[in-house]
């Protein structure tokens, strides 16, 4: 056996030689080796598909030469007999860091001082964070431990990059082999271009401040590249020359999470690029979405740890959706490959490879297929890479990375005993190493004892006893040598039997043991077969026993749908209907609808096929129109620059916020998403309904046009904070910024129309498109000289603004407003929380309204959306509105403001189902919302959600249930926590 | 047009006729009756066809003048189909301490440091805040004017809204101190890199100590010669001997459950729990030791994604309903300006199923009671100060609380404000049009 390492130890270190024929030698004579290495009688899985049950498997120089049932063995071989063990192609990480060191945070925190707006470089792209130029084999180390871990989770072959920045520059394909050198280690030196949605920690500059700035960001880098490939560009950008050279490459996309996946993928469907996506685990929520975006999708395994629920107290902070995480997740990898996407795992977001075995094996548990892990960790990387020819399989001519293990290595019983990369051997167990574990029974005097070893073989657990004492024990087994020592059933005495034993042929160990007093005597321990000792038991019981996956619900979390609700034929009868309309309030009226839209409305009406509800003493009134609303985004200000038309809300809708079910509860069916108020100009808005349980896509209102958040005042000078950088920080400012835009735009958008070439500018796009008409603002304004300046600006430029939003003075220029033909959408009653809110006053709809102005009433909060019938009520009380025409303040004129009055705001034959049916008086501060109704589709309803409530405590007890018996189990836990979900408002970064 | 033609006359009308405007009622001199009103007492009665007799700043009458026959006094002011309420109370104020929220110079809300009881709140109220006076049109015309901060934020007094100074203003001196309560959970330090959610708070323990050594530092101080003077420990005498009431500002049931074991350990008799999200969960503990709760703003939302959208309307309707005493409070975002909407906070508990005189209770009486001062104020009965107001209508219900008058012990305020003379101002610009 030995004389078989040394030779070959001797190949090993000819190898070598051989890979560096063209450097001179001046320690010795050349030599080369032209010897095999042949395994014999394995398992082999040349491909995870392709099994050869007693195969050769034939290497030299790194390679494999052969494999297969029947090769011919050179004579020159050194052969291995492996029979009984398996041989598998090692895997491949293709989401990596190794060997790169991550740069730490330039600067401290940055908290508390003033914003960089400025790149720090020269030569390079105008954003920092933007680093296609930069290349990972520069900077890369081979780092010896990461790989040894690396290996004995069994990888031979990692991607990796250096993980900072938006555009990371090139990554490298490394095998992980400590000998040989770089030369030999780098397999491929541009293997990708890698990219994220975070910023480099090592510029501060502060564009872009969220998902949406990015993904506008990354969208103008690809104009931009494109323009500059023109060769349209006076200067030189070494940024974009390199994004340009990288083209080629594969492009893998760190996005992190199922939204950003399908939003990173709509960027990447714009300018043709199919990105590799490295997921966030979570992909099972909408899998449909995920499916759709045809992408290829690296995996983490990072599934989380039961939470420590036993304090009660503590554990009534966890959430559902957090809950089901923690049961769900594992059947990620499942999911995906039940839906046909093809995916690679990762040891990405893991603690440590260490933890890998454990997460797959629980993810195989979940019911992802032996197969395909295997693939995912071998061929589809490999694919995916373009390196199918030479890494992922054991095919002819590949390299020889491979993994010999005692049997399927999936099986967590399994022993992973070598780690081949590059055909240079890496043991991870010894293969002659013999297995001991089992139970034994020894006598010492007239004392008789129980051995029991158990547990993995570099890591063996021991239990001595004698009779039903339980003595404290150590075992060591190395090189063929065990040593144990355990205490006397005397536990006063501390006193210790220390044994050594030589393994032999025989099952049974024999040796010598030391007694306490020193005395020697031999040492015989024999192998007894109990049938399903304790420990096999509970391993059987843990197999055995299935998985309860809780069902999934649309969003994954409390209310959500287990099914999507379906539009339905529904017949109100004997409401009192607030139609909006010239008919005013119609009593004891009945409304049907039908295929999403009001159908009739009258008396005694009827239809066979529809759901009759009794709607006598209730009323019926078109569903609320929130025209400023910060809910449902998963960003609202891009404050990185004191313009960011480029940005849009449509990019961060984010369909799983619980405030959807919240507004629907309160009677609201549409809202405006706006852009914050960080910059004058801000970003352009979402329209959607309130579909709760539909996917962000399915939300936006399509009929809608466009619309874009302007701001004014305060915020956008950044009166209240420590920021005194940026421009403007006057309201004189904020006019010549909002000239200066225009101006360009107008500029900008004459030459585009000319037909002569230009550089494609989003921002500028969509400022032109206002100029054309083609776009509406609405925009945050509060003190009267700011409101008459951009109605001047507007004219000066032959448009109109449409809305005022907030418009806290709108009462001091509503003859202006009326003239220049904006509309306002203001507060019912707040006031006081800034300077330039110290005139507000709670008449100030009922004076626009009466100066003729369209106006609405609008929450900014999640909270106050949920009443905006209240808040409409209030302009009964401040200013003596009627009550059809207050009502029309947060039905009607909202939707005109927004421009979807045709189709929704008021009960008409035609227009969108977009109802509610109130337990009473639509604006009584007693009544609720009962069915909130959209396009014919019930999304609210007030018996189901007391049935959801049920649902909810009882789910939530039975996942405590189950993590209480996985800590009990001696799983690990994690403390409880509870995620951010803030309430988001204009001033929210 | 036509109605907003006829409204603003009547604006001008009243303008007219209550001219004294931001400056404070002169003391009553002359008694008044008012007749024929709907009167919603505050303990939970309605008294219809009332005749409300007040005299000397005091209610001397209050029946049902069908029933009744009592002779009017003084000035007659004709209210039938009108509604008479008492005053509203908003407890757990920090108005008059902090004018315009983003403004640094006009906070006087937090002091530093972590254990002030003797710090007063009352020193710094402005009685002439352009945020309390509109409060008065809504009927809030009490407040319990809080510091906020620290363990210990300080001392609070009651005032109420119409007076030219704090000393004028002032109902009760130092009439609590109050406790924010350790939270179970910290939020973690993102701009370190951790997680912005919650976590367990780890010095949960170390920090109730610390609150532990503060209080029996003090009662050894007290029991001594105090010839050195400690100002904070002096400031807690009032909890120890009952004078005073203890505010245990806290939400969580575990956390309200240890307050209540801290105050008996320490000798507190009068303890009052302010927020109390989870307070439900407690109730017979709260109920067992005649604790009242002040629930959290009824206009915010659930904590938890989990919780039902109307827990926090009807919070205080199951604490109600399980026998706690219950008064509202309103702290939180923007709490100043929108304190005059407590009305309607109670009105939105009403749409949870609680009777709306119960739900009155809950800014009237009941908060009377918690706070101390409901031998003089929170209902409309024989011998109370004249502190209510006349509405058009129902006072919960936005659309019809429209004051008519108002009055705090028996002077006649001014329901105009900064707000309703721009909207007069403003309206006349655009009336020639």
């Amino acid at each position: 056996m030995y004389k078989k390492y040394l030779i070959l130890m001797m190949l090993l270190c000819s190898f070598s030689m051989i890979a560096q024929e063209h450097f001179p030698k001046n320690d010795g004579v050349k030599s080369e080796n032209t010897n095999y290495t042949v395994f014999t009688n394995a398992k082999i899985y040349v491909t995870p598909t392709q099994i050869i049950e007693n195969g050769t498997l034939l290497i030299k120089d790194g390679k494999v030469v052969a494999s297969g049932a029947s090769v011919t063995i050179p004579a020159n071989s050194v052969i291995i007999d492996i029979s009984g063990k398996s041989i598998y192609p090692s895997f491949i990480d293709m989401y990596s860091g190794f060997g790169i060191k991550k740069p730490k945070r330039e600067g401290g925190s940055g908290f508390g001082r003033a914003a960089q707006y400025h790149a720090s470089r020269e030569g390079f792209y105008w954003n920092d964070h933007i680093m296609p130029e930069r290349n990972a084999i520069d900077v890369f180390k081979f780092d010896k431990k990461s790989a040894s871990e690396l290996r004995k989770a069994g990888f031979g072959v990692v991607n990796t990059h250096l993980q900072d920045g938006i555009v990371r520059g090139t990554g490298i394909l490394v095998a992980l082999t400590d000998e040989g050198g770089d030369s030999e280690r780098i397999i491929d030196g541009r293997s990708g271009q890698y990219l994220s949605l975070s910023k480099s920690l090592k510029s501060k500059q502060s564009y872009p401040t969220s998902i949406m700035g990015t993904l506008a960001l990354l969208r103008q880098l690809y104009y931009d590249a494109d323009w500059y490939a023109k060769g349209s560009s006076k200067a030189k950008d070494r940024s974009l020359e390199a994004l340009n050279d990288n083209k080629k490459l594969v492009q893998i996309f760190a996005a992190g999470s199922k939204a950003n996946d399908v939003r990173v993928d709509k960027v990447g469907d714009q300018f043709g690029i199919q990105y590799i996506i490295l997921g966030g685990g979570d992909e099972y929520e909408r899998i449909s979405e995920i499916k759709a975006t045809n992408a290829s999708y690296i995996l983490p395994i990072n599934f989380p740890k039961a939470y420590d629920v036993e304090n009660s107290f503590l554990s009534s902070v966890l959430e559902l959706d957090d809950m089901r995480e923690w049961n769900q997740k594992p059947a990620n990898p499942k999911t995906l490959s039940d839906n046909g996407i093809s995916f690679v795992l990762t040891t990405h977001s893991l603690k440590s490879p260490k933890d890998f075995k454990t997460n797959l094996q629980k993810a195989i548990k979940y019911g992802l297929d032996k197969t395909v892990a295997l693939e995912a960790l071998t061929t589809i990387p490999a694919q995916l890479l373009g390196k199918s020819n030479s890494i992922g399989s054991l095919k002819n001519g590949t390299y020889a990375n491979f993994l010999i293990t005692s049997g399927d290595i999936f099986d967590k019983k399994t022993t992973l005993y070598e780690n081949w990369v590059k055909g240079h051997k890496n043991v991870i167990e010894s293969m002659t190493i013999k297995d001991i574990r089992g139970d034994y029974t020894f006598n010492i005097g007239n004392t008789s004892y129980d051995l029991s070893i158990s547990g993995e073989l570099n890591k063996l657990k021991t239990t001595v006893k004698s009779g039903d004492n339980k003595l404290g024990s150590k075992l060591s087994y190395k090189e063929d040598w065990i040593y144990l020592t355990f205490k006397s059933i005397d536990s006063i005495k501390q006193d210790y039997f220390r044994i050594t034993s030589k393994v032999n042929n025989t099952d049974n160990l024999s040796g010598k043991v030391i007694l306490p007093n020193g005395n020697e005597t031999t040492f015989f321990a024999k192998k007894v077969e109990k049938e399903d000792s304790k420990d096999k038991k509970k391993d059987k019981k843990d197999d055995d026993e299935a998985v309860k996956i809780m069902p999934l619900t649309y969003p994954n979390g409390a209310y959500g749908f287990a099914e999507l609700p379906k539009q339905k034929t529904i017949l109100f009868k004997n409401a009192t209907v607030w139609t909006n309309e010239k008919e005013g309030i119609l009593e004891n009226t009945d409304v049907l609808i039908k295929n999403g839209k009001i159908a009739k409305i009258g008396k005694n009406l009827s239809d066979s096929n529809a759901k009759v509800i009794d709607a006598t003493g209730k009323h019926l009134t078109s569903g609320i129109v929130d025209e400023h609303s910060h809910i449902a985004a998963a960003a609202i200000n891009e404050a990185g620059h004191n313009s960011s038309a480029e940005v849009t809300i449509e990019d961060v809708i984010n369909p799983d916020d619980i405030n959807i079910y919240r507004n629907l509860a309160g009677g609201v069916t549409s809202i405006q998403i706006l852009h914050g108020s960080a910059n004058p100009i801000g970003g352009r808005s979402a329209i959607i309904k309130l579909k709760w349980g539909e996917s962000a896509d399915n939300l936006l209102n399509k009929n809608a046009p466009k619309f874009i958040k302007f701001a004014l005042g305060e915020n956008v000078k950044q009166s209240n904070w420590q920021s005194f950088s940026r421009f403007p920080q006057t309201r004189m400012g904020v006019e010549q910024l909002y000239m200066d835009y225009f101006t360009r735009a107008a500029a900008y958008d004459a030459k585009k129309k000319s037909g002569k070439p230009y550089r494609k500018d989003i921002e500028m796009d969509v400022l032109a498109e206002i100029i054309n008409k083609e776009r509406f603002i609405s925009c945050h304004s509060y003190v009267q000289s700011e409101i008459n300046m951009l109605m001047k600006v507007a004219e000066r430029f032959n448009f109109n603004i449409n809305t005022f939003t907030h418009i806290l003075e709108g009462y001091k220029v509503a003859d202006k407003m009326k003239a220049h033909g904006v509309g306002g959408s203001t507060f019912s009653d707040w006031w006081a929380y800034k300077f330039e809110v110290n005139d507000a006053i709670p008449y100030n709809a009922a004076i626009m309204h009466n100066a003729g102005v369209v106006t609405a009433i609008n929450s900014d909060s999640g909270e106050m959306s949920r009443r905006l019938n209240q808040e409409a009520a209030k302009s009964v009380k401040y200013g003596g509105i009627s009550e059809e025409d207050a009502w029309k303040f947060v039905t009607l004129n909202p939707a005109k403001l927004l421009h979807i009055d045709d189709k929704v705001g008021s009960i008409k034959v035609g227009k969108d189902a977009d109802v509610v049916l109130w337990s009473g008086h639509p604006m009584s501060v007693y009544s609720k919302a009962e069915k909130t109704i959209i396009e014919g589709v019930t999304y609210f309803d007030i018996e189901r959600d007391a049935q959801s409530r049920e649902a909810i405590k009882k789910e939530k007890s039975e996942l405590i249930s189950m993590m209480l018996k996985d800590k009990n189990k001696g799983m690990k836990t994690q403390p409880v926590k509870k995620k951010d979900k803030p309430e988001l408002n204009c001033d929210s970064l | 047009m036509k109605k907003f033609i006829y409204i603003s006359a009547i604006l001008v009308l009243c303008f007219t006729i209550t001219f004294a405007q931001q400056t404070p009622a002169p003391v009553q001199t002359e008694a008044f009756t008012i007749v024929g009103a709907t009167a919603h007492i505050g303990d939970g009665t309605v008294i219809e066809h009332s005749i409300i007799i007040v005299k000397n700043g005091k209610i001397t009458a209050c029946v049902n003048g069908l029933t009744s026959k009592i002779t009017y006094k003084g000035t007659i002011i004709e209210a039938k189909g009108k509604h008479v309420y008492p005053g509203f109370i908003a407890p757990n104020s920090t108005l008059g301490l902090h004018e315009i929220g983003a403004v640094r110079a006009t906070n006087d809300t937090r002091e530093i440091g972590t254990m002030n009881p003797h710090i007063r709140s009352l020193i710094a109220y402005n009685a002439e805040s352009k945020v309390v006076e509109s409060m008065r049109p809504n009927g809030v015309l009490i407040g319990q004017i809080t510091p906020r901060g620290g363990i210990i934020s300080g001392t609070s007094s009651i005032v109420q809204f119409d007076a030219w100074n704090w000393e004028d203003a002032v109902l009760k001196v130092d009439d609590g101190i109050h406790l924010n309560w350790p939270n179970s959970f910290t939020r973690g330090r993102w701009w370190l890199g951790e997680p912005r959610g919650l976590k367990p708070n780890k010095n949960y323990a170390k920090q109730v100590e610390s609150l532990v050594v503060f209080v029996t530092e003090s009662r050894a101080y007290l029991k001594g010669s105090r010839t050195t003077k400690n100002l904070p420990y002096e400031a807690m005498q009032g909890i120890f001997n009952g004078t005073q009431k203890l505010f245990v500002h806290v939400n969580d049931e575990k956390g309200i459950t240890d307050a209540i074991d801290f105050a008996k350990a320490h000798g507190i008799a009068n303890v009052v729990i302010v927020g109390g999200y989870q307070a439900n969960k407690v109730a017979a503990l709260l109920k067992s030791n005649n604790i009242p709760v002040l629930v959290r703003r009824v206009h915010t939302t659930p904590n938890s994604d989990d919780d039902d959208y109307d827990f926090p309307y009807k919070l205080a309707k199951l604490l109600t309903d399980q026998g706690v005493l219950v008064g509202l409070e309103n702290s939180g975002q923007m709490e100043r300006a929108n304190a005059r909407n407590l009305p309607f906070q109670a009105g939105q508990v009403v749409g949870q199923g609680m009777h709306k005189e119960e739900a009155l209770k809950l800014i009237t009486s009941n908060t009377a009671k918690i706070l101390g001062i409901d031998a003089d104020y929170g209902t409309l009965e024989a011998g109370k100060s004249a502190t209510l107001f006349i509405s058009e209508g129902d006072a919960l219900d936005m659309r019809t609380n429209i004051l008519t008058h108002a009055f705090i012990d028996g002077r006649e305020i001014s329901l105009e404000t900064h707000q309703t003379k721009l909207w007069k101002r403003y309206s006349n610009k655009y009336k020639g049009e």
